[in-house]
């Protein structure tokens, strides 16, 4: 790693797991878990939000000399929302089935409190190189829980992966449908986000004594 | 009647928290006392009923396709609808800050108890979202508008009514070190979700007449069904709130 240094790598990796922006500094749950469904779904609003979090980090932190602090957020709002316009004309304009399954959570990207959280708590007081690490990390972070989620979701639901049908095929009961399993539909429902998310967290938390709160 | 009916669908069907996983911020960060629960869900309802007929009439008037048309027949081809995200982003924010500045002259002790939380609903998912879904959803009037809007915060203000009531009982049960905090209340929301499920079913049942007898029936298989689940500890306690709540609504 001889372009970052060791605080910057720490920066990415914190994170992924200790510092998870989803488990452990509760931000962003809101896309997180109506979009899991299906994998092909949350990778791309995993990138997404690597795209407006990476890119709006540097941004702000560039600005952030010049902000007035009183209508700090509104400026925020104005990057954001700028940012999440490009994401979703480009997912209309290459992917637009797809941009019909986001439908409106490609824009509550820009309410999505990790990307205000980020600019708040790392952008306005850091240089753009380092806000932009804080970003991906941040991003990535995301990203990973909302992959793990979607992951189990979409198997364990419908069998499949990214719409290949690793499992065998349920009508014509081949692969491990042969044996009697079935597809569970409730994955499928919103609830099971909810509760697939409070499993991770839970094993998240057993191997990390230290995360654990007090009521 | 599409008025009503519009309304318990976007409190119980489509509630934003359970349904559709807005404001689930703000709904797990606020949700530890009871009062501030009730502080935020009323800021909630109130800014949504603001902003979304106010958003209709933006949608209505400037960013859908052929919106300006009143402008005249040379702007008919016009559409603005990628401006949507800054322009609802931009009334909410104002808004927010009116509603700020209306609150802090007019009941300073609101103001102390909602101070910190007022910004918070500038970024809050479930005000763009209201905005976003009656935008997608293609809500014909702004009287149906106005009815979404307050049908909408409604249902927040329940859910995080119902979920800060059950974390108040729970801090004094023995709940799995690792599940603490965050863990069980995920899992309970979830829980609470398949509960609202059950009103699924709840207006397509039926005539006029038979309406309002499904719904008390389903609203007592939501009871039996959350008794299931949840412990027995939370089992009176939600009870209370709903009964409550339907009395609010009757």
């Amino acid at each position: 790693m001889g372009l970052l240094s060791k605080k910057d790598t720490k920066l990415i990796l914190d994170p992924l797991a200790d510092n998870n922006p989803i488990t452990i500094q509760v931000l962003g749950i809101c896309s997180a878990l109506a979009i899991t469904a299906e994998l092909k779904a949350s990778i791309v609003m995993a990138i997404s939000v690597l795209f407006v979090l990476g890119v709006g980090n540097v941004v702000i932190s560039l600005m952030r000399n010049i902000i007035p602090s009183k209508i700090r957020i509104i400026v925020q709002l104005v990057v954001v929302a700028a940012l999440v316009i490009i994401v979703d004309q480009v997912l209309k304009a290459f992917a637009y089935e797809l941009s019909k399954t986001l439908s409106v959570f490609v824009g509550l990207i820009i309410t999505n409190c990790i990307i205000m959280g980020r600019f708040e708590a790392f952008a306005l007081g850091n240089g753009p190189w380092r806000s932009f690490l804080d970003g991906v990390g941040n991003a990535a972070g995301y990203g990973v829980i909302l992959i793990i989620v979607g992951f189990f979701r979409e198997l364990l639901g419908s069998g499949t992966l990214l719409g290949f049908k690793v499992l065998g095929d349920p009508i014509e009961k081949t692969g491990i449908y042969a044996i009697g399993y079935e597809n569970n539909g409730f994955m499928l429902l919103s609830p099971m986000a909810l509760i697939v998310v409070g499993i991770i967290i839970w094993v998240q938390r057993s191997k990390n004594k230290a995360l654990i709160e007090d009521h | 009647m599409e008025h009503i009916e519009l309304f318990f669908k976007s409190i119980f069907i489509d509630n934003m928290v359970f349904a559709t996983f807005l404001g689930m911020c703000s709904y797990l960060a606020v949700s530890k006392k009871v009062s501030t629960a009730v502080g935020l869900g009323a800021a909630v309802i109130f800014v949504l009923a603001i902003t979304v007929p106010l958003n209709w009439l933006l949608d209505q008037y400037l960013l859908q396709p052929g919106a300006l048309v009143w402008l005249g027949e040379d702007y008919a081809s016009y559409d603005l609808s990628f401006l949507s995200f800054i322009m609802f982003i931009a009334t909410i924010a104002t808004m927010v800050q009116l509603v700020e500045i209306v609150v802090e002259k007019f009941s300073p002790s609101l103001y102390n108890s909602l101070g910190i939380f007022l910004p918070l609903i500038a970024v809050n998912c479930a005000i763009l979202g209201g905005s976003l879904f009656m935008q997608s959803r293609e809500i014909p009037t702004l009287g149906l508008a106005t009815v979404y809007g307050i049908g909408s915060g409604i249902g927040w203000f329940l859910a995080i009514l119902a979920i800060a009531a059950i974390r108040e009982k729970i801090r004094y049960s023995n709940v799995p070190p690792a599940l603490r905090g965050l863990g069980i209340t995920f899992i309970t929301t979830g829980l609470m979700a398949i509960g609202f499920m059950s009103f699924g079913g709840m207006l397509t049942g039926g005539d006029d007449a038979g309406k309002k007898e499904d719904k008390t029936v389903v609203v007592e298989e939501q009871k039996e069904e959350s008794v299931e689940v949840a412990s027995v500890t939370t089992k009176s306690e939600e009870e209370k709130e709903l009964s409550n709540t339907i009395k609010v609504n009757e």
